[in-house]
């Protein structure tokens, strides 16, 4: 069976300075990764290259998604393919309702795989549905996207996307930050409802709080550009104890 | 390459090729001698049979013209205009008095059909199967400078509502021309206003009687053809006591290499609890990619509530010129009037804009309100210059202002140039601006989620002109939102 996700060897650059230094993982359809690591580690320049942030420079290495090229597409042909970043600081889009901002983007991608758009009342019923799931207010699409939302409300209207868009993977950066315990435990649950055996998670975080709730099936420790440690979800409870410090000394 | 460099690159491509409207219609036409002087006055005032009010009244004007100066306080640069080198009229050939439709020009017809400007009744009720409830629409095509055909006008007449050319409105309502003309903007306004008092050849003409609805909208549509022509257009929109109407107007121009000029003059009055409703989307040609050619834009549009409770409303939509130096006004003189600006300003390519608006007011308890929205892309240079001021009897005055700026790319700039004065101490103005650039989050938050590059860039500036963009109505709001995409996105259209 070939992995949903491969980086294998990947050296990327921002500007003269090399952040990520050769960093490989394997990531399978149904599987929970966590990536864990103090700041400045890597771990949102992972999330970026794979959806494909301008500005960073792949200088070495490959990313293959269910087999292909990934770094050979743009960003929203990845989208399209079922690659899906929930960002730690969802931006605000002025004058644009979210509900057209959904539909926009949902029909682009259909398009873009050669499904037919959906109309009007079908889009409707879809997003009815997936909002009641996740305890979302109908009001609250009306509004311009991300425009005056809490914390929260930003969180869950990226889980609303990841639940109305069913991509293949999720990558989620820094899902925890800004939010209260109850914000966190609605958005996670959420995103445990969306857990299925074709469907893979990359869930980054700071702290272990995050995967008391979605629970890894692994768990990677980055330090320095690297992965410098794999295991299963004991890991993150070890870390909690003991910190980064050690593997910064690893890595250094 | 990074989102917003490649969006700015698409942006930059945009030149002749995506101007739709470029085409020139091959007509012979009637000209005036190439220049200016009293005889190129008398010239005019003579084609059109003016009674000889109205030819002293232009060499009045004129000579008043000859002591001024052009303005120089705008943020915009351009060589000097050789006034010489201009013709002030030109006709289509042959031109006598056009009974019906069929004795138009049949080129003329096909330029309006072009731009999809139905001049043809018929065509405009039959044409195409129409959703229930839709206004239809009376148009005034003004080619070069005489009005070419205007639609529904039985239609009208029997509501009440006068809309015909000015120049047959100087013949037909003279008292009625007299009463108003130069009221709203006096001949000795401003150069460019004082030059179209002198040589204007045709416009709009639109009488609505006390109590009536106008029962449809009104239009004219622009069409600058003739080389080396300027365009002076007057429009005289008058709403009586209790009347209501609502405005279009479009204008578009063949892609030349050198520039032309079109300084038009609009005057609008509404006496008690009238309304006016003022709605423009231009689009003349705003020059290639090198900054070369395009329509110098100077105008001059004012509105003078005059009654109590009567309301002026403009709305524009400037995509075109290279040139634009535009500021609809309302002189709020009736107590409880109330002014309205709404404005989308897209600036691109070498395009300069310099456009706002003045409130002024004098009544008691006068509102008024200013949306404005730049967009600046490219290497364009886009200005907000707007005069709120209220006068020492204007008491309880209230405005509010906003004016947001959108900048695409680092190459372009976006200026506010709001004067603001208050004379008496119950006054109320607000003033909000900001200054954003679509920034390369928001972009690769669009993407993100499967949105092309273009895509996202039209989502972004269509949200932030919307305020604007339902003021317009509905048959223009749909242009306007296409005309955005077109004027902003490389490849859209």
């Amino acid at each position: 069976m070939t992995a949903l996700l491969e980086v294998k060897d990947l050296q990327v650059r921002v500007e003269d300075r090399e952040i990520l230094h050769g960093l490989t993982m394997t990531v399978n359809g149904g599987e929970v990764h966590a990536i864990m690591g103090p700041n400045g580690s890597g771990k949102s320049t992972l999330s970026h290259v794979i959806a494909g942030k301008p500005g960073y420079e792949v200088t070495g290495g490959e990313i293959l998604f269910k087999g292909e090229d990934l770094l050979e597409m743009d960003p929203d042909e990845r989208a399209a393919k079922g690659v899906f970043l929930a960002f730690q600081y969802p931006v605000e889009i002025p004058g644009v309702t979210t509900m057209n901002f959904l539909r926009t983007a949902v029909n682009a991608q259909r398009k873009a795989r050669g499904e037919s758009e959906y109309l009007v009342p079908d889009f409707l019923r879809k997003v009815r549905e997936v909002a009641a799931s996740l305890n979302i207010p109908m009001d609250m699409l009306k509004r311009g996207v991300n425009v005056g939302f809490s914390g929260g409300e930003k969180k869950r209207n990226e889980v609303l996307q990841m639940a109305l868009f069913q991509p293949s993977l999720c990558i989620l950066d820094e899902m925890d930050s800004g939010l209260d315990i109850d914000a966190l435990r609605i958005a996670a649950d959420g995103v445990n409802a969306l857990r299925s055996p074709d469907r893979a998670m990359v869930v980054i975080t700071h702290y272990q709080r995050l995967l008391n709730y979605i629970i890894p099936d692994h768990v990677h420790v980055m330090s320095n550009g690297r992965v410098v440690k794999s295991g299963g979800k004991e890991l993150a409870l070890e870390l909690e104890a003991t910190g980064y410090a050690q593997y910064e000394e690893v890595a250094a | 390459m990074a989102a917003v460099q490649e969006t700015v690159d698409r942006v930059r491509q945009i030149d002749v090729d995506q101007y739709r409207y470029g085409f020139e219609t091959i007509i012979e036409s009637e000209k005036a001698p190439k220049g200016l002087s009293e005889d190129t006055v008398r010239y005019i005032s003579a084609k059109k049979n003016e009674p000889a009010w109205m030819l002293e009244w232009r060499l009045e004007a004129y000579r008043r013209w000859l002591t001024m100066e052009e303005p120089k306080w705008a943020r915009v640069e351009y060589p000097k205009i050789d006034f010489q080198d201009l013709y002030y009229y030109s006709a289509p050939k042959p031109k006598k008095t056009i009974g019906s439709i069929d004795e138009i020009d049949p080129e003329i017809l096909e330029t309006y059909k072009k731009l999809g400007i139905p001049l043809r009744e018929i065509e405009a009720l039959e044409g195409v199967v129409r959703p229930e409830g839709e206004r239809r629409i009376a148009v005034d095509a003004v080619f070069d400078s005489v009005s070419v055909a205007t639609t529904f006008q039985k239609e009208l007449k029997q509501a009440g509502v006068i809309f015909m050319p000015i120049s047959e409105a100087i013949r037909e309502h003279p008292e009625l021309v007299k009463q108003y003309l130069g009221t709203v903007v006096p001949t000795s306004d401003n150069f460019y206003a004082t030059l179209n008092s002198a040589v204007f050849s045709d416009g709009s003409f639109v009488y609505v009687p006390p109590g009536v609805r106008c029962p449809m909208e009104l239009s004219t549509y622009f069409r600058i053809n003739e080389r080396n022509t300027g365009q002076f257009e007057r429009t005289l929109i008058i709403a009586d006591k209790g009347a209501y109407v609502s405005y279009l107007e479009g204008c578009t121009a063949p892609q030349r290499d050198e520039n032309q000029l079109h300084a038009a003059v609009v005057e609008l009055v509404t006496h008690d609890d009238a309304e006016i409703k003022y709605s423009t989307v231009q689009n003349w040609y705003p020059g290639n990619s090198e900054g070369k050619g395009g329509i110098y834009n100077f105008v001059t549009k004012r509105g003078d509530c005059r009654g109590d409770r009567s309301k002026i409303s403009w709305t524009q939509v400037e995509t075109g010129s290279a040139i634009t130096w535009k500021y609809p006004s309302c002189i709020l003189r009736g107590d409880n009037s109330r002014g309205e600006f709404y404005s989308i300003a897209i600036s691109n390519g070498y395009q300069q804009v310099d456009s706002g608006t003045k409130m002024i007011h004098l009544g008691k308890n006068t509102t008024s309100r200013i949306i404005s929205k730049g967009i600046a892309a490219g290497k364009s240079q886009n200005t907000y210059r707007g005069l709120v001021t209220a006068h020492r009897k204007a008491t309880n005055a209230r405005n509010f202002t906003a004016c947001d700026s959108l900048l695409i790319g680092d190459q372009c700039g976006a200026h506010t140039v709001p004067y603001i004065e208050a004379k008496n101490s119950s006054t109320l103005f607000e003033h909000e601006a900001t200054t954003s650039k679509i920034s390369e989050d928001v972009l690769f938050y669009c993407v993100q989620r499967g949105l092309s590059q273009e895509e996202a860039v039209g989502l972004v500036v269509n949200g932030f002109v919307k305020d604007v963009l339902q003021q317009l109505p509905m048959e223009f709001a749909v242009e306007a939102q296409k005309l955005i995409s077109i004027s902003l996105e490389g490849s859209v259209g």
